[in-house]
């Protein structure tokens, strides 16, 4: 039933803010970007009516502000405690993704708020003036009066000096101080979450933000303490960024629309339809692939592999089943490497291109950094959720001199590569966060960065058609349902499970003893690892749960094409003069 | 405040007589300004907005519902007690005033206790103290309080507003009774610290609010100075009659009609006249040892009152005792409702900083640990058990495939030996840490088992030596853009004193970064010269490096310095130099193959069973390091002996040396850190044996002469085997003797020579060796080379 149901319930992702009831249900899917401190609260507290003198007790939980004439020497106060977590949208998340998810949602927009007329004419400066003097009223009764005094064009020219601190440059969409009531200590920074609550947008509490210069001569003394910074930061007006009282929150495997939100385990019938699809759309994509990087099959199925790859788990410090690829010989014309990411942006639900400038490198933040003046931690590049492709285009970087930022970014950029963690800056310490992102580097030669894998493109099209069948790329045509089809694959393959038999493993042990004794060079144990990743992404990319054989030997074979070929290329570079 | 905004009216009044009302005690204000009736009269008491600046529960409505009693003179009914607590003047000063003139500690081990008779008692020893230095403060312990008298605690942790004056009162009664004559600034002020209540910022909750709790945190922020009214002075601009009002609950209420002249609106506030403290805002943040993973840490506002403010710099590591407050916060004072949340702080009353002696001394205080009974109980049956070193060894770093010696070696270094300390008799510390080198060919694990060390320790920085400057390994001088002050920050040698300092990529890094390295690694201290700040940093940092080979591959013709292309002097200061190569052979590559394809399918559990938990180790080596330090036995003394004896031995058959005192050194430090592994406070024999074999398993990778084959030292020491140096003599010498041999010619080429003596020779003649022979015969000026040309001398 509630699989029905909470699709009714707007999405703060998809609605504009001012089309939503306060205190109203609505549901966000964000990632925690920072934890802030506890907060105590009155969970019950007592009301004396100024006229009556009559007492009543009221529940403070799921809200911002309480009722007027408060008695605070009440004995029946009971103080509680929340936690505020502040979440952005997913970082990253493409665009294809907030189409479908909000289309989804068409009726349940109309639902909430009957004043959801887009063309509605906005309320004159007089009125919103006088409703601020009395906005008591306002909380009382939840009347839907109240959203057009968040009309968007008051709010806007504060937008502009408000750092929202998202992760990536350019994002856009509303983020959110989410006030949890229990069990916050499940929660991480990074998680992506799916969360219900009771939206809270009281202008009361942007009034101190708003209202500084005229009252600050009035605050308590102990208020005034706190930096202007910090103030912005923990109490920013609730129009641009809405309190969200939680009431349930899911963790998302993934983000993918298409993709039946709850456990695969749950959902069989979805399961076994895709799983004897998979094969079949491997085909196709493959043969996609194939055609995007010029008629190269065996970088194709790399990067079929490299797309479906996730730490699934960890040994101590090591990150087991990450494939970071490094696709060296990109074609430098045309700006194939942009026309490349943009097809993979149409495939996958989040993903990030990087230009590897020099200029990016010595400039950007890629390292999130706890800023001690305004409290908060500022988010870097490097701050995604899981499962979000990473795009290095390093065929970008010329020549010259990397500064010390550019030096750190390059090292954070490598640890992240190789150990699946970042180390955010605390300033007197730093403090190491595990991520899962699957990183893709585009490059000409060999990537300076490191990586699990390094395939060299090897384009099947003559050097002077280069540039037309490059162009041809981002015209092909692709029926939407096709597309479907290979964003359900990626994500799959991703989400199966994947087991080794004891008689593979046996015989795993084998090829591993037998390819040492001809030639003890040309394996090493860091190759039998890679062999391993290969194996179990490439029988998962056929849709097989656990690892045959046959699979074994596939992986095997196309290892061994991956490594003559560098060999060869190798080669070509030795005899250079 | 808006109170101050229009003229006000007066009445004199002398306030000092409510002051020493003792009614005064019976409210719950925390001022102390009544002055007890004996010999105290004479010594201003001082406020304490520590204890009250912000709350102060409603006076005047209590006194009318009162079933509870209001409060007590101190020797009237025993039943009374303040209101909304269960305390009771009379009897809590009694308590404490017997706690302090009773209470003994005759195992104290801390460090302000020094110099005092621990059987004696304790507090009256530091009231003598107060009364020769003149400092009105007393601190007094909880836990001493806790075990003399384990309800006077409850009530100082649950009502520290209104017991700590008690006790303030109590101290004083009893100083100017026992001292009559001292004088003291102001009266003494108790500061009650080590509160067990709380130890972790996260775990502060509603309940702790406005109790007396101790949290451990960094500071990160500090505040100016504020100064903060604690009492208003008005005058009437009419009859200049002059009135104080306290400050209630953060505000002051002015006067509207003056007392004496009835005028309204006549009296205005007197700046200079009124009575300020000193206030400071300083944010503190949780230690990182203390967070969950993947959270982020938590910050608490902590006011500092008095002489508490600048106590503390950001970066310090404190122990801060307090009473947590929590005040309701008002959305805009113009309007009735409220943010329903509270802004909580602690006002301090106690500052401990963890990390004071840092830069000198031992710091066993801040490494200290608490470890449950129940923790010790099962790290002491770990220690019983005989396989306790092969079972650790094991854990580290499971997902690293064998390499059982180099495991062990970094084992030992996790632990340590033992720190002595003879700079008394001048001989200045002896470096108690084991330095590891580990080479070997690329993608051999190296780094991942520096990164699992890193992670273990709590103390580690990691380091790569391509990204890393002298300046980064060290400190350096910095002006701090606010105060304009000069700050001295320190890399990743200083910071990880007293901890594992993991240099990855050791080759690659400069031979300038790499001399800061010897200081580091013999003496244990970093010289800094920079900006007019010179000074001496303690860096007791273990060292653990990774190196490659300057060829793409190890290559076993070449010694360990040929292939690594480190200076001799840097690597004899390592302990342990270990090889990590790829052993080729089936049986390990069928046990690799094995381990590797099973880190892929087997589940997290069946991994966790097979290992010890990786928290378990670390807290085995934080306690071995904290509670034992074993000194060598007779008998352990004489193995070594023995053992350095026969080192020397082997080589002295062949005319080499083969053992440096720095190598016993190594053997003492390795023995120590083997007992330690077992708990034991003694270095016996079977430390001794395990020291050695470690040692030479790691000289027998490292040290083997290629060409003979042998053990050799002097690689490691000097750079050069002594065969290759008996080499080099042989070809001199025959090369003299091809010259002489060609008579009178006293210039001839250089390639020519090169051919004449490879055709003589039997061996081969590298280029090396003959360039090397022509500077050797360069040195007894028998010739010299310019250019091509070689030409005779004399």
């Amino acid at each position: 039933m509630l699989l029905d149901t909470h699709t009714l319930v707007p999405s703060l992702n998809d609605v504009p803010l001012h089309y939503l009831k306060p205190n109203s249900l609505v549901k966000f899917r964000c990632l925690i970007q920072d934890m802030f401190d506890p907060e105590f609260y009155m969970g019950v507290y007592e009301t004396v009516d100024p006229s009556t003198k009559t007492k009543m007790l009221r529940c403070g939980k799921y809200k911002d502000v309480t009722e007027c004439g408060v008695d605070f020497n009440s004995r029946n106060t009971v103080t509680a405690e929340r936690q505020t977590f502040y979440c952005v949208p997913i970082p990253g998340e493409n665009p294809w993704v907030k189409e479908i998810s909000s289309s989804c949602l068409t009726e349940a927009r109309v639902v909430p708020s009957t004043s959801y007329a887009p063309s509605r004419q906005k309320r004159s400066y007089e009125e919103d003036d006088d409703m601020d003097t009395h906005p008591s009223e306002h909380h009382g009764n939840g009347d839907c009066k109240r959203q057009e005094t968040e009309a968007p064009s008051s709010q806007t020219a504060s937008a502009s000096h408000l750092d929202l601190n998202f992760p990536l440059p350019g994002e856009k969409g509303p983020s959110c101080l989410v006030k949890v009531y229990e069990d916050w200590d499940r929660f991480k920074l990074n998680d992506t979450l799916e969360v219900y609550g009771i939206l809270s947008v009281s202008p009361a509490l942007s009034a101190l933000a708003d209202e500084k210069d005229a009252s600050s001569s009035l605050l308590d003394p102990a208020e005034s303490m706190e930096t202007a910074e910090e103030q912005r930061v923990h109490s920013p007006p609730a129009s641009l960024v809405p309190r969200l009282h939680m009431l349930h929150a899911k963790p998302l495997p993934h983000n993918n629309p298409l993709l039946p939100s709850a456990a695969l385990e749950d959902n069989s019938a979805f399961l076994s339809s895709t799983l004897s699809e998979m094969a079949s759309v491997r085909e196709e994509i493959l043969s996609y692939f194939t055609h995007v990087l010029l008629g190269d099959a065996l970088a194709a199925e790399y990067l079929i592999l490299h797309l479906i790859s996730n730490v699934y788990s960890r040994r101590d410090v090591l990150p087991l089943g990450k494939f970071t690829l490094n696709l060296s010989g990109c074609p430098t014309v045309a700006s194939y490497t942009e026309r490349f990411y943009q097809i993979i942006q149409q495939l996958v639900p989040s993903s990030h291109y990087l230009a590897m400038s020099l200029q990016n490198m010595n400039q950007m933040r890629l390292v999130p950094k706890k800023d001690y003046v305004a409290n908060r931690l500022v988010s870097g590049a490097l701050q995604l959720a899981r499962n979000t492709s990473l795009f290095l285009d390093e065929t970008q970087l010329e020549q010259g001199q990397l500064d010390t930022t550019g030096v750190r970014n390059v090292t954070a950029l490598g640890n992240l590569i190789s150990w699946q963690k970042v180390d955010y800056d605390f300033n007197y310490h730093q403090m190491e966060f595990p991520c899962n992102i699957n990183v893709l580097i585009a490059s000409e030669g060999r990537s300076l960065l490191p990586s699990d894998c390094q395939i060299h493109l090897q384009p099947q099209v003559a050097p002077s058609h280069l540039e037309e069948s490059l162009s041809s790329i981002h015209m092909h045509p692709q029926a939407s349902s096709q597309l479907n089809k290979f964003r359900i694959y990626l994500s799959m393959a991703r989400l199966l499970d994947y087991s080794i038999s004891d008689e593979v493993t046996k015989s795993v042990e084998d090829d591993f003893v037998d390819m040492r004794k001809d030639d003890p060079q040309s394996i090493s144990a860091e190759d039998l690892h890679r062999m391993l990743v290969v194996a179990r992404l490439l029988s998962l990319s056929l849709g097989q749960t656990s690892l045959s054989r046959d699979s074994w030997l596939r992986a095997k074979h196309i290892e061994m094409l991956r490594r003559s070929r560098m060999e060869q290329h190798k080669c070509v570079n030795g005899n250079e003069p | 405040m808006s109170c101050f905004d229009q003229p006000p009216i007066l009445h004199v009044q002398p306030n000092e007589v409510d002051m020493s009302s003792p009614l005064m005690y019976g409210t719950p204000s925390s001022r102390v300004e009544g002055t007890p009736r004996s010999g105290v009269r004479g010594t201003p008491a001082r406020q304490r907005p520590d204890l009250g600046s912000v709350r102060k529960a409603p006076q005047v409505d209590l006194h009318s519902d009162t079933d509870g009693a209001v409060a007590s003179e101190p020797n009237a009914g025993q039943r009374l007690v303040i209101w909304g607590t269960d305390v009771n003047v009379g009897t809590c000063k009694e308590k404490f005033q017997r706690f302090l003139q009773r209470f003994t500690d005759p195992n104290s081990t801390e460090d302000e206790n020094a110099g005092l008779d621990l059987n004696e008692p304790l507090y009256m020893q530091k009231l003598e103290e107060i009364s020769v230095v003149g400092d009105p403060v007393l601190n007094v312990n909880c836990r001493h309080v806790q075990s003399f008298d384990a309800e006077l605690y409850r009530q100082l942790i649950c009502y520290p507003q209104e017991v700590i004056p008690t006790f303030d009162m109590a101290v004083n009664e009893l100083f100017f009774e026992r001292f009559p004559d001292s004088i003291l600034e102001y009266q003494i002020q108790v500061r009650p610290y080590n509160a067990l209540k709380t130890r972790n910022m996260r775990s502060l909750n509603p309940e702790d609010i406005d109790q007396l709790i101790t949290i451990s945190g960094m500071v990160i922020r500090t505040s100016q100075l504020i100064p903060e009214m604690q009492e208003g002075f008005f005058q009437c601009q009419v009859c200049a009659y002059s009135t104080r009002v306290e400050v209630d609950r953060g505000r002051i209420a002015e006067p509207a009609v003056c007392r004496n002249c009835n005028n309204t609106h006549s009296l205005a506030l007197v700046h200079n006249r009124s009575v300020f403290s000193d206030k400071q805002m300083i944010k503190v943040q949780e230690s990182p040892e203390d967070m969950p993973a993947g959270q982020t840490p938590h910050t608490t506002v902590v006011y500092a009152h008095n002489d508490l403010v600048d106590k503390v710099q950001p970066g310090d590591r404190v122990n801060i005792t307090g009473i947590y407050r929590a005040v309701p916060m008002r959305v805009n004072p113009r309007q009735n409702n409220v943010k329903s949340v509270y802004k909580t702080h602690i006002d301090a009353i106690h500052f401990r900083k963890t990390d004071e002696k840092r830069l000198h001394g031992l710091d066993e205080e801040a490494e200290q640990k608490l470890f449950t009974e129940d923790r010790v109980q099962t790290l002491k049956e770990l220690a019983a058990k005989p396989d306790v070193y092969e079972r650790l060894s094991s854990a580290l770093a499971p997902s690293i495939y064998e390499h059982e010696d180099i495991k062990k070696g970094i084992l030992l270094q996790l632990f340590g030996g033992t720190r002595k300390d003879f700079s008394q008799t001048g001989r200045g510390n002896f470096r108690a840490e084991v330095n590891i080198l580990l080479c070997g060919d690329p993608g051999t694990s190296k780094s991942q088992l520096l990164q699992y060390v890193y992670n273990l320790v709590p103390r580690g920085q990691y380091t790569s030596g391509k990204g890393s400057s002298a300046v980064g390994l060290t400190a350096y001088v910095m002006k701090d853009p606010e105060t304009r002050q000069l700050v001295l920050q320190t890399g990743a040698l200083v910071l990880s004193d007293n901890g594992i300092c993991c240099i990855d990529e050791f080759d690659k890094m400069s031979d300038n970064t790499r001399s800061v390295l010897h200081e580091v690694m013999e003496q244990q201290t970093l010289s800094i010269a920079k900006a007019g700040i010179i000074c001496q940093l303690n860096a007791r940092t273990a060292v653990l490096a990774a190196a490659n080979p300057v060829e793409s591959q190890w290559n076993p013709k070449k010694t360990t310095i040929e292939n690594i292309q480190l200076p001799h002097t840097l690597l004899s200061r390592f302990d342990l130099i270990f090889l990590m190569l790829d052993p080729q052979d089936e049986a390990y590559d069928r046990r690799l193959a094995h381990h590797l394809v099973s880190l892929y399918y087997q589940s997290e559990e069946q991994m966790e069973e097979e290992f010890l938990d990786m928290a378990v180790l670390k807290d085995y080596i934080a306690y071995a390091r904290t509670y034992i330090s074993p000194r060598l036995s007779e008998e352990a003394s004489q193995a070594l002996i023995e053992a350095y004896v026969d080192m020397r031995k082997i080589g002295s058959g062949r005319g080499m040396v083969s053992a440096y005192p720095r190598q016993l050194e190594s053997l003492i430090r390795l023995a120590e850190a083997h007992a330690k592994v077992r708990f034991s406070e003694k270095v016996e024999s079977i430390d001794v044996e395990e020291a050695k074999r470690l040692h030479r398993e790691a000289l027998k990778q490292s040290a083997t002469d290629p060409r003979t084959g042998f053990v050799d030292i002097s690689i490691l020491t000097t750079g050069m085997s002594a065969t290759a140096r008996k080499r080099k003599e042989e070809v001199a010498q025959a090369l003299k003797k091809l010259i002489q041999a060609k008579g009178k010619t006293p210039a001839m080429k250089y390639q020519q020579l090169l051919d004449d003596l490879r055709g003589q020779s039997e061996t081969a003649i590298t280029k090396e060796l003959f360039d090397e022979a022509l500077r050797a015969l360069a040195d007894e000026d028998y010739l010299t080379v310019t250019g091509k040309t070689v030409r005779l001398l004399a």
